[in-house]
């Protein structure tokens, strides 16, 4: 398990003599993290990685997980499509289960909940259990990683009637914000630099996962990494391979997603893909498991630039990561992917097919600015959306929910004075 | 090099961190933007001026506060842009004043155009304001000559605060440097000039920390030859 330190190498030891300085004032704050599960999908990443992180910044933090029945997480997998904007009811005796789980939980968790300085609750799946807890003393904060943008207005109306007794709560973007009565925080997604996903790979890996994999390393590569799901455009991607493919007959694409098993539509978009691909074979479609970490990480850094053409997009980690590898991403004008593809900086932004097919040739003929946005791009994620940027801005928020919530907040500290260079920031310091 | 701060105290480094709130208010068009500016809370204002600094971005921006930004990628309206893009916050004696005028101009423009410029639905102007936590960092300076060795090491975040905040805060709307680089008299009166001719709209912090100790090296670099 990575400690603070180890990030240093990467982000600068200032970021971490920022960090140590801003949890100072919080050591020993007691802090429960309460989600549904321990494994697997993007909250338990994160909290795998932030839990630890806080405690070795001082913080005495715990990880609590809520269990249920199969219905109860039918329930809350609704909650999930219907708050993304699928309008599907959620029937009376699902809701009736969603409830009684969690007041059989808050049993269990009542005295932990109760003790915590901050409880921070993440999705809907725990959002009742604030109600179970009437002798709180400490601050809830209500966490939602969902794209709230436009939820089904029956399930938010639900759902709001919980959300809205907590302290705060923290969107991904000020798209997701609803009106609610306490402050919005908007803490956007990170990545772990030290992860495998993400962490810097021996070249001859790289080449072994390309030769896994029948890919020509000696050709043009593009590269898809995302669900085969139609938000994420899949078709649209081949098309405007085809189009460039015209002007660079050796370029090759690769469509890298994890497997569908239990979603019928992504069976059925997988199976529309192939249809499209037509057994081309410079397409190659990569059903990977879900914990094909280093084959993803070494597939987009075997690509010469990455392509996230979604019609619809929370956030796109899938274009951070690409970014952090040094790869400039033609994205698709929506959602998060804004915040990260900054036109003619980081890669492209595009609304068609057509759209995507002129970037792509345009990087086929310019290495070399391929190459200078590719180092702006991994100098952007570096500066904005790394797990160390995520960590900073939860610690303010407990700053703020600790101290009050006006919008400075000042915080006194004796002063020492540091009379030569190696004392500065402390002796470990490099410039 | 005259150093003399027996009468001037140190300098104390202190850094901040900015996290985003959501107000909750949304403008679609150019009328709605006018009506929410005018009942909006002055922290969003402030964030919406300077914050940008603080978030991801580039290091050339065509237009320095997110007003400006807004009007041109969303509503269309360069006219607009330009004149909003043009306001410098630090012309004004607090953020009330620095909002009666983008209301002025704002109204301005709605009498000069037929009809009101409106944006995509997934292209509003979301009112944000911001929490900044300040807590010291330990540090103190007692000379300038030390400025050279410290700035270079100082978070973002302090460099934020120091010369970005500082505008704010202090009642001559000058960053920091130059408050603490007063009380020599004029002795610094030339490096005050180099500050001063800093314009930190259209670079990172991490941009504005290299141009801020290019300037200090150079300055006492030159001083000490």
């Amino acid at each position: 398990m990575s400690a603070i330190q180890d990030y240093a190498p990467v982000v600068g030891d200032d970021v971490i003599y920022h960090l140590r300085q801003l949890a100072e004032p919080l050591g020993g704050l007691k802090v429960v993290h309460v989600n549904s599960t321990r494994i697997g999908g993007g909250v338990a990443e994160i909290l795998q990685k932030l839990v630890p992180l806080k405690q070795d910044l001082g913080l005495d933090v715990r990880w609590e997980v809520i269990r249920g029945e199969e219905k109860f997480y039918q329930c809350t997998k609704a909650f999930h499509n219907g708050l993304q904007g699928n309008q599907t009811p959620v029937a009376d005796y699902l809701l009736k289960v969603y409830e009684e789980t969690n007041a059989q939980n808050a049993e269990e968790l009542r005295p932990i909940l109760e003790e915590a300085d901050m409880v921070f609750i993440h999705d809907p799946q725990p959002l009742p259990l604030l109600r179970s807890c009437p002798n709180r003393k400490g601050k809830w904060v209500w966490r939602c990683h969902i794209d709230l943008s436009h939820p089904y207005r029956p399930i938010w109306k639900y759902l709001r009637q919980f959300a809205q007794e907590y302290d705060a709560s923290i969107f991904s973007l000020p798209d997701f914000a609803q009106p609610l009565p306490h402050d919005q925080y908007l803490i956007c997604p990170s990545i772990d630099p030290l992860s495998d996903k993400n962490k810097d790979m021996p070249k001859g890996e790289i080449r072994k996962v390309q030769q896994n994999f029948g890919i020509d390393r000696e050709r043009p590569t593009m590269l898809q990494v995302s669900r085969f799901d139609r938000f994420k455009d899949p078709l649209g991607v081949i098309k405007a391979f085809r189009l460039a493919r015209v002007f660079t007959p050796s370029l090759q694409l690769v469509l890298a997603g994890g497997e569908a098993t239990d979603d019928p539509e992504g069976s059925a978009v997988l199976a529309e893909v192939h249809a499209e691909a037509n057994d081309d074979p410079d397409i190659r479609i990569l059903m990977l498991p879900p914990d094909a970490h280093l084959t993803v990480n070494a597939l987009q850094r075997s690509a010469d630039f990455l392509v996230q053409k979604s019609v619809k997009e929370g956030f796109g980690l899938t274009v951070t990561e690409g970014l952090w590898k040094g790869k400039p991403v033609i994205g698709g004008d929506t959602g998060g992917i804004r915040l990260q593809v900054v036109n003619h900086h980081t890669g492209f932004l595009v609304a068609t097919p057509e759209g995507a097919a002129l970037r792509i040739r345009y990087f086929l003929r310019h290495p070399e600015k391929v190459r200078e946005m590719g180092r702006k791009a991994k100098e952007f994620v570096r500066e904005n959306f790394l797990i160390t940027r995520n960590l900073r801005e939860y610690l303010s928020l407990m700053m703020g929910l600790v101290y009050g919530d006006e919008d400075r907040i000042e915080l006194e500290k004796k002063a020492k004075w540091c009379p030569t260079e190696s004392s500065i920031m402390g002796s470990s310091r490099t410039s | 090099m005259a150093s003399d701060n027996d009468q001037v105290g140190p300098f104390i480094a202190k850094d901040c961190a900015l996290v985003g709130i959501a107000t909750g208010m949304r403008a679609q068009n150019l009328r709605e933007l006018r009506d929410h500016l005018s009942g909006i809370h002055p922290g969003s204002i402030y964030y919406h001026f300077w914050g940008a600094l603080l978030r991801p971005r580039f290091d050339d921006p065509q237009y320095n506060n997110d007003f400006a930004v807004w009007c041109h990628y969303a509503l269309h309206d360069d006219p607009l842009a330009e004149r909003l893009a043009v306001i410098d916050p630090t012309d004004f004696e607090d953020l009330e004043s620095l909002r009666q005028e983008m209301i002025e101009v704002i109204e301005e423009r709605l009498e000069e155009i037929e009809r009101i410029p409106w944006s995509e639905r997934d292209r509003q102007f979301h009112f944000l304001r911001s929490q900044i936590v300040v807590f010291d960092t330990g540090m103190q300076i007692q000379r300038p000559e030390d400025l050279v060795e410290v700035v270079p090491r100082l978070p973002v975040g302090s460099i934020f605060y120091h010369f970005i905040d500082a505008r704010r805060r202090e009642p001559i709307r000058i960053d920091d440097f130059r408050v603490w680089l007063e009380g020599f008299a004029d002795v610094y009166a030339d490096l005050q000039d180099r500050l001063a001719a800093i314009d930190p709209y259209f670079m990172t912090l991490t941009k504005l920390r290299q141009e801020l100790a290019s300037v200090f090296e150079d300055y006492f670099g030159k001083v000490s030859a």
